[in-house]
């Protein structure tokens, strides 16, 4: 292990939680009035916001494709977004890499031939961060373009999974990210179990690595069930105050 | 791309062959030339087919990180120069450049190639180590490329010496790397799975993985592009990464004189 922090004591982490399992995960569609489908996630002690705006035209004209919409995603951290010092404003190296491969996410799910000519833009606002900001953004980015209409071949989800000594865990905090032996993100589609997002570094070997896909693709029923109740949760709203 | 082009390429990509007659799991011809720009501490132009890079390092006496007090830096940046490339524009890094320099950059520090804590020199004194990435030519897999570039300088680099307030350059002695990252990137074009990618392979692909690993420990891996793996996909690619970088590691070794 990196550092001299015992993360794993008695087989519980620093947060009472087992190897493979997930934080707390709470999830609210239609927190931003304005965006055509937005979403409010805490993960854990992460809190994200995402929102969508579009199809709208694309402009500058060039960046336009005449036969298919093109995503264009921001993920940005506030400066006030972490524990320690006030982090810088703006996009740094980390928000551009992570906003190109979470647009690329999209870019796979969204039937983007259905809006040519045209722009979606994801906005992931990033509001107090505690390791995991990527996966909790993606699987809050989904939830707010199902809610804006938007079609898709499927609901991705994210999460990540990383190794403590020899012990393969799932969903890293920000102090298992940081004295953490690897850490993977991975973004997938449910319905066939695709990768549609994967980072890694660190240490693995072929069965930390597959143990570590183990974790993320059993943990994603979770997820995506959750994703789901959020999403419906409107309606049912609704049709009990009609009841009612 | 020419229409012509694209459909003849992709005819004979879902033969399995490709457009210079190479397997699908084969390597063009690499080469590895050290110590091109003397006055950088390290440097090295690793040309893979016709893709060129060059990486340059140097060696500065700085700050440490406010979280890492007893530590040297490494910083990779790099730039895709708009000689090397006609989709290369100037300008600010744009977001695949941005990418290139951190997926080489992850490689090398989760393998562990420099030992930060050699790099402390006094309180409040510490080595940055910059290495700059510069993409000469284009012609497709930057990526290994520039970790084969990277990981050749610093096999070949100088290590300065610092003493009362001065900086000295010219010294016999070398920097103290450990192991050896290399990395192998594929792409998914119709019909297929390919290493190595050329411009035009790129182009047609709608996935590309690029993975890091020394021996059989994985050390980085990233996707790229908006196309999916399978599980099993990249479970196979992995196996032929572990089996591949024996090559780029021996060439790696046989012209850094190790």
């Amino acid at each position: 292990m990196k550092g001299n922090i015992e993360l794993i004591k008695n087989g519980k982490r620093l947060d009472g939680r087992l190897a493979g399992d997930l934080r707390d995960i709470k999830i609210k569609t239609n927190v931003v009035k304005n965006a055509q489908g937005s979403a409010y996630i805490e993960w854990g002690n992460n809190k994200i916001i995402a929102a969508v705006h579009g199809p709208s035209e694309a402009l500058p004209r060039h960046t336009a494709n005449p036969n298919k919409a093109v995503v264009k995603c921001r993920y940005m951290m506030a400066p006030f977004s972490s524990s320690e010092e006030h982090g810088r404003s703006g996009m740094n190296r980390r928000a551009i890499e992570i906003s190109k491969v979470t647009g690329e996410v999209f870019e796979n799910v969204i039937l983007r031939d259905q809006f040519p000519g045209t722009e979606i833009n994801l906005y992931i606002e990033v509001l107090q961060s505690d390791g995991g900001t990527r996966a909790a953004g993606i699987t809050c980015a989904a939830v707010a373009l199902a809610a804006s209409g938007i079609p898709m071949r499927d609901l991705p989800y994210s999460v990540s999974a990383g190794k403590v000594g020899d012990t393969v865990i799932l969903d890293l905090n920000k102090i298992e990210d940081n004295y953490s032996d690897a850490d993977m993100p991975v973004a997938i589609l449910p319905r066939n179990n695709e990768i549609v997002l994967l980072q890694m570094d660190g240490s693995l070997t072929t069965k930390q690595y597959s143990d570590a896909m183990e974790l993320i693709i059993e943990s994603g029923k979770k997820i995506s069930a959750i994703q789901r109740t959020a999403l419906l949760e409107p309606y049912v709203a609704s049709e009990n105050k009609n009841k009612g | 791309m020419q229409m012509i082009t694209k459909e003849y390429l992709t005819g004979r990509l879902s033969k399995g062959l490709r457009d210079d007659n190479r397997t699908p799991f084969s390597y063009r011809t690499i080469s590895i030339r050290t110590n091109e720009i003397p006055n950088a501490e390290g440097s090295a132009i690793v040309e893979l087919g016709n893709t060129k890079v060059l990486a340059g390092i140097k060696l500065d006496v700085s700050e440490p990180m406010r979280d890492t007090p007893e530590d040297g830096n490494i910083t990779t940046s790099a730039e895709l120069l708009p000689m090397a490339d006609e989709n290369y524009d100037i300008g600010p890094p744009t977001p695949i450049g941005v990418e290139f320099a951190r997926v080489v950059d992850r490689g090398i520090r989760a393998a562990g190639i420099l030992d930060t804590s050699k790099l402390f020199i006094e309180e409040g004194k510490v080595w940055s180590v910059f290495i700059d990435l510069y993409v000469l030519n284009n012609d497709g897999n930057i990526f290994d490329a520039g970790t084969l570039a990277a990981m050749a300088a610093l096999k070949t680099c100088r290590m300065p010496k610092y003493e009362n307030g001065l900086v000295i350059r010219e010294t016999q002695e070398r920097l103290t790397t450990n192991n050896i990252v290399t990395s192998c990137t594929f792409v998914k074009v119709p019909g297929a799975k390919i290493i190595d990618p050329t411009s035009n392979e790129e182009e047609l692909a709608d996935a590309r993985i690029t993975i890091a690993n020394d021996f059989d420990v994985i050390r980085a891996m990233q996707k790229g592009m908006s196309g999916a793996f399978t599980t099993k996909e990249v479970n196979e690619l992995i196996e032929t990464t572990f089996d591949k970088s024996k090559e780029l590691v021996n060439i790696l070794k046989k012209n850094t004189g190790d």
